[in-house]
Order: C-alpha cells, then sequence, then structure tokens
C-alpha cells in the first residue's frame, strides 16, 4: 500500500482552501469568453459536509471539480490537505486524487465490470497487490451494505446499489475528501434519503470530509453542516444550514427554499393575499420558531392573553441542522392595530415576524355569509 | 466435379483462409492502435494532439478512398520490400494488411468514441494515467463494439482476398475468376460462391455471438 503523505498545516486549518478562484473559458468562434466563476473563497474545515447549491449552469460543476484538478483555475489557488492543487502538473495530481474520492450524478461505472471490479478499479491504477484489493473490495462493499452483490454487473443493479458501488469505489484509496456531483438527482426519493444516509454515516464513522453539489434544498437539510449558494458564478451567501435555512439573506436563497418547510405558501393561498388592507382582509404573518424557543403554544397564549386569533395557514415544524425550526403562516382576525398588537406579544416571546400582507377574504365564504 | 478441380477448391480455400487471417491479424495489430490514437488524440480529448491526428486521419482516408486493386498495384514496390516477392499468396497479405489496417482503425475509433465520457472523467478523478484509462476503461468498455467491428472488416477481407488473384495470389476469388469465368464452368463458380458464402456467414455468426456474449452482462435484459 502507497503511504499517504499527510502534510498538514495545523490541525485547525481547513482542509479544503479555494482563494479568489476564476474560471473563464477560451472564446469560441464568434462567441466571447464565458466566466464560469467569479472570485471564489471558501474554506472546509476538516470533518464538515458542505454543500454547495445552486441553480443548472451557477458554476457549482465547475466549483467542485477544481478540488480534484479535473478543473483548473484561470486566476486564484486551491490548496487541498497542503497540496496546492491548483499548480500541480497533471501528473502530480494523480497523487492528490487518490486522497480525493468522487462521486457522480450518472454514477459512472464500467459496464464491462462487476460491482466488485468496479470498486477494484482505483486501487488497480493506485498499484494495489490483488490479495489485498480482495480484501479492501470485500470491507468496502460490507460498508455500503453490498455484500452479495459483488459479482453482478452495474446493469443488473438498481441506482441505489449502484450510486452504492460509486460511493465504495471513491472510498477505495482511503480519501480525505469525498466530492459529490449531483449523486442522488437521478434517484427516486427514498433511495435519495438512504443515500444521504449512508453519506452521514461515512462522514462520522469516518471523519471524512464531503462536498457535496445540489439543486435540492432538501439534499443540504438532510446532510449538510454547512450551506453556500452560488448564483452567476460567485458565492452569494454561505452558512450553517440553519442560519441559511431559518435567515436566507439573497433572494436566489429565498427561492429555492421555497419548496421547503414552511417557506412559500400554497399558490391558491398566495393569489389572495395582497398588500392592500382592503375592508375585511386579514393580516398576514410569518411567524418563524427558532432553536430551543421553537414553542408553538404561544399561539395559543396569544389568543388568551391579547383575545387575536391566528388561523394557521400554512407550515411546519420540524429540525433543521439538529435544531428545532418551525415557520407558521397564519391570518390573524380582523381588527385595528391587530397585526401590529401580535407582532409586538410574539416578538416579546421570541418569535422572529414578517408580515407577508392581507389575506382577502374567500369569494364562496364571502358570497355566503 | 472431378476430384482434381475439389483439389483446387480446397487448396483455394485453404489459401484465403490464411489470407484473411494474416491480413485480419496483421490489420488489428497495427489498426487497433491507431484507432485508439485516432480517437484520444481529437481536440479535447485524452492524449489532444490534433495536428498529428489530423494528418494520420488525413492518411487513413487516402488509404481507404484507394479502391483496392489499384492500391494492390500501387504498392508492389513496397510489397516486394516486405515479402521478398511481389506474386504469391504471402505477397497478397501485404496490400490485404495496407487496407485492413485504417479500416479497422476507423471501427476501432468508432468504437472507442462511443465510450461515455463520464467514466473517462471518473477515471481521472482517481488519479488513472493516460494509459490506463485507455487499457482499463476505454478498450474493455469499447470491446463488443471493437468486436463487431472486427466482423465486418474479416468479412470485407474475405471480399478484397478475391481480387489478389490479379497478383497471383491464389484463394477463391482468383478460383472461380479463371476457372468458372475464363474455362467457363458454372459448377465451378457455383462452388467458390457457395463456399464464400458459407465462410461470410460462419464469421459473422462467430462475431456476433462472441460480441452478444461480451453484452449480456452489459445490457439489461
Amino acid at each position: 500500500m502507497p503511504a499517504r503523505p499527510s502534510p498538514h498545516d495545523g490541525d485547525d486549518a481547513p482542509l479544503i482552501r479555494i482563494e479568489g478562484v476564476s474560471k473563464t473559458y477560451p472564446a469560441r468562434a464568434g462567441a466571447a469568453p464565458v466566466a464560469a466563476l467569479s472570485g471564489i473563497d471558501l474554506a472546509v474545515p476538516k470533518g464538515e459536509i458542505l454543500g454547495v447549491i445552486g441553480r443548472s449552469g451557477a458554476g457549482k460543476s465547475t466549483l467542485i471539480r477544481l478540488i480534484n484538478g479535473l478543473e483548473r483555475p484561470s486566476a486564484g489557488r486551491v490548496v487541498v490537505g497542503g497540496a496546492e492543487v491548483s499548480a500541480l502538473a497533471e501528473r502530480d495530481l494523480r497523487a492528490v486524487r487518490a486522497r480525493v474520492g468522487m462521486i457522480f450524478q450518472h454514477f459512472n461505472l464500467l459496464s464491462s465490470r462487476t460491482a466488485a471490479d468496479n470498486v477494484a478499479l482505483p486501487l488497480e491504477i493506485a498499484g494495489w497487490k490483488r490479495d489485498a484489493i480482495r480484501t479492501r473490495v470485500a470491507d468496502l462493499l460490507a460498508l455500503v451494505g453490498l455484500e452479495d452483490q459483488a459479482r453482478r454487473y452495474p446493469a443488473e443493479l438498481s441506482g441505489g446499489q449502484k450510486q452504492r458501488v460509486g460511493i465504495a469505489r471513491a472510498l477505495a484509496t482511503g480519501p480525505d475528501v469525498l466530492l459529490s456531483d449531483e449523486a442522488t438527482s437521478a434517484l427516486d426519493p427514498e433511495t435519495t434519503r438512504a443515500i444521504l444516509a449512508l453519506l452521514k454515516r461515512i462522514n462520522r464513522d469516518l471523519g471524512l470530509t464531503i462536498v457535496l453539489i445540489t439543486h435540492e434544498m432538501s439534499v443540504i437539510r438532510a446532510v449538510a453542516d454547512a450551506v453556500a449558494v452560488i448564483e452567476g458564478g460567485a458565492i452569494v451567501e454561505r452558512g450553517s444550514v440553519f442560519e441559511v435555512f431559518t435567515r436566507p439573506r439573497a433572494e436566489i436563497t429565498r427561492s429555492l427554499l421555497a419548496g421547503e418547510t414552511g417557506h412559500g405558501l400554497p399558490p391558491g393561498l398566495a393569489a389572495r393575499i395582497g398588500p392592500e388592507p382592503l375592508p375585511g382582509a386579514a393580516p398576514v404573518l410569518r411567524l418563524v420558531f427558532r432553536g430551543a424557543g421553537a414553542d408553538t403554544a404561544v399561539i395559543a397564549r396569544l389568543a388568551r392573553e391579547t383575545g387575536i386569533e391566528a388561523a394557521i395557514l400554512a407550515g411546519s415544524v420540524d429540525e433543521i441542522g439538529g435544531q428545532p425550526f418551525g415557520a407558521l403562516a397564519v391570518a390573524l382576525s380582523a381588527g385595528p392595530d391587530v397585526a401590529a398588537r401580535a407582532r409586538a406579544f410574539l416578538v416579546g416571546h421570541g418569535v422572529e415576524t414578517e408580515s407577508l400582507g392581507y389575506l382577502a377574504p374567500n369569494r364562496e365564504e364571502a358570497r355566503v355569509a | 466435379m472431378s476430384p482434381d478441380l475439389v483439389g483446387l477448391l480446397v487448396q483455394a480455400t485453404a489459401d484465403t483462409l490464411t489470407m484473411v487471417a494474416i491480413a485480419a491479424g496483421l490489420g488489428t495489430l497495427f489498426g487497433l492502435p491507431l484507432g485508439v490514437f485516432l480517437a484520444t488524440s481529437r481536440r479535447g480529448e485524452l492524449l489532444a494532439v490534433p495536428p498529428l491526428n489530423a494528418a494520420l486521419g488525413f492518411l487513413v482516408n487516402a488509404t481507404r478512398s484507394t479502391p483496392f486493386i489499384i492500391l494492390v498495384v500501387a504498392i508492389i514496390p513496397f510489397t516486394r520490400l516486405v515479402a521478398g516477392t511481389s506474386i504469391g499468396t504471402m505477397a497478397a497479405t501485404v496490400p490485404l494488411t495496407v487496407a485492413s489496417t485504417p479500416f479497422i482503425a476507423r471501427l476501432v475509433e468508432a468504437a472507442i468514441r462511443e465510450v461515455d465520457h463520464g467514466l473517462v472523467e471518473a477515471a481521472r478523478a482517481f488519479g488513472a494515467s493516460p494509459a490506463q484509462i485507455v487499457l482499463k476503461v476505454l478498450i474493455p468498455e469499447a470491446l463488443p463494439g471493437i468486436l463487431l467491428g472486427l466482423t465486418l472488416a474479416v468479412v470485407s477481407l474475405l471480399g478484397f482476398s478475391a481480387m489478389v488473384g490479379a497478383v497471383g495470389g491464389g484463394g477463391l476469388g482468383d478460383l472461380g475468376i479463371r476457372y468458372g469465368y475464363q474455362r467457363f464452368r458454372p459448377d465451378m463458380m457455383l462452388a467458390v460462391v457457395v463456399v464464400l458464402i458459407v465462410l461470410v456467414q460462419a464469421v459473422q455468426t462467430l462475431g456476433e455471438t462472441l460480441a452478444r456474449r461480451l453484452n449480456r452482462r452489459i445490457r439489461r435484459t
């Protein structure tokens, strides 16, 4: 087994550092040069799961490929575990790549090799002995729960099983970093959950640092510790998952979060909410319960103590990044100053509020009345 | 048919098989690496050397666009240099090899280019060198396509081998022309055609069976 160099510049130094990186693709006939990334600064501490989210074309594929040198920056530095990836020649990059595993959206398994032989490929490439490979492959297949599928070809495996083979293959050489390129985007929701749980377990058990890119907030929420939001080739928001989910700042983040916990309203309801306090319209608030104080009993107390009733329109109470979090959209009973009084009461009880507008009375109900 | 003629037929079949086997073997030996190089030396590929790729591509096209019967005559000095003579069955394998090499190279190139680019990227991500990518990823993944290409090449070689009678190459085509046509022996002509049909069928079936066996594990049934 080749010795693994462990050049550390201190234990608390980030394992991956991306400093001032830009990537511009040269002009093609008739077209201007394309800037894929600009001014990217990103540090990933050892053991962290960083989720990079953005729409397609935002530059996230390019960003993740900088880390193992599949893409080279036009400017800036990329340092992984002390090795300056952006400065290494292709030949010297190969040693670094043995310490950076990668999994792919479409699995990229060799159809001519069995599951076991696919997992063996990086070990053959690294020059391992045949016996050592056999033992290692058996261990890896057991780790991903595929010990009984070793001799099957990819065509005989389900999508989830193929991605498990992909994960085992990526872990073969014992990397410090795992790069996940939309690894669950081709999988159904149930399989996605299982694969994400596996990634989380590997992160915990092996202390692996994971950088994953995705366009789905649910993926970030399920596994990541930290999130970076990328838009137009630049990082527009970066923070802990809890922070970004509960206090999104950038417009793109809000839009990506729309389908997630407590963000967004059912379309029929959203259509009835306007900015003007029309006669009979009920003020609508978004209430955000964060952290330990996420106690929704406060709504009952609001009714009891101030006489203001709050009808829940949408929302949920959940856990994000291991912390309780709730977001509710409520319609208050109509009346003078209701919104201001309710907000004062709620803020006093540690609940964040945001006015969403006024809910016009339902036409059907109005006609009956 | 007299025993003499049967003997001629057997000898001609043996000559044809010898010529085709040697030309297909050498054509694969030269054509496989050439095809891999043609596929991987294109712009943006693994071993990108666009000028060399263009030069080799031109050479391959030039050879392939020369009618075989003209190629046979045109390279007689080269044939004499390699085989020591320009007449006979062994000499005939030289133009056959020269013609089959670029043909096989193009078929291999096409099969290699069919391999999913994601596999190359994955192999690079695991630290594979270009040689490892070729040997462990591209060729194994392209193998069913390469086998079908070789089958096509062997069938074409059976056809080409009929023309080497022009340089005394012998074989079934030569027998058919000299006995069947020039000596008005329709029975001999028919026998030659039947043997060729059987050979082509056998090669095609063998090639497809091998490719299917390789493919069975690849395609979901």
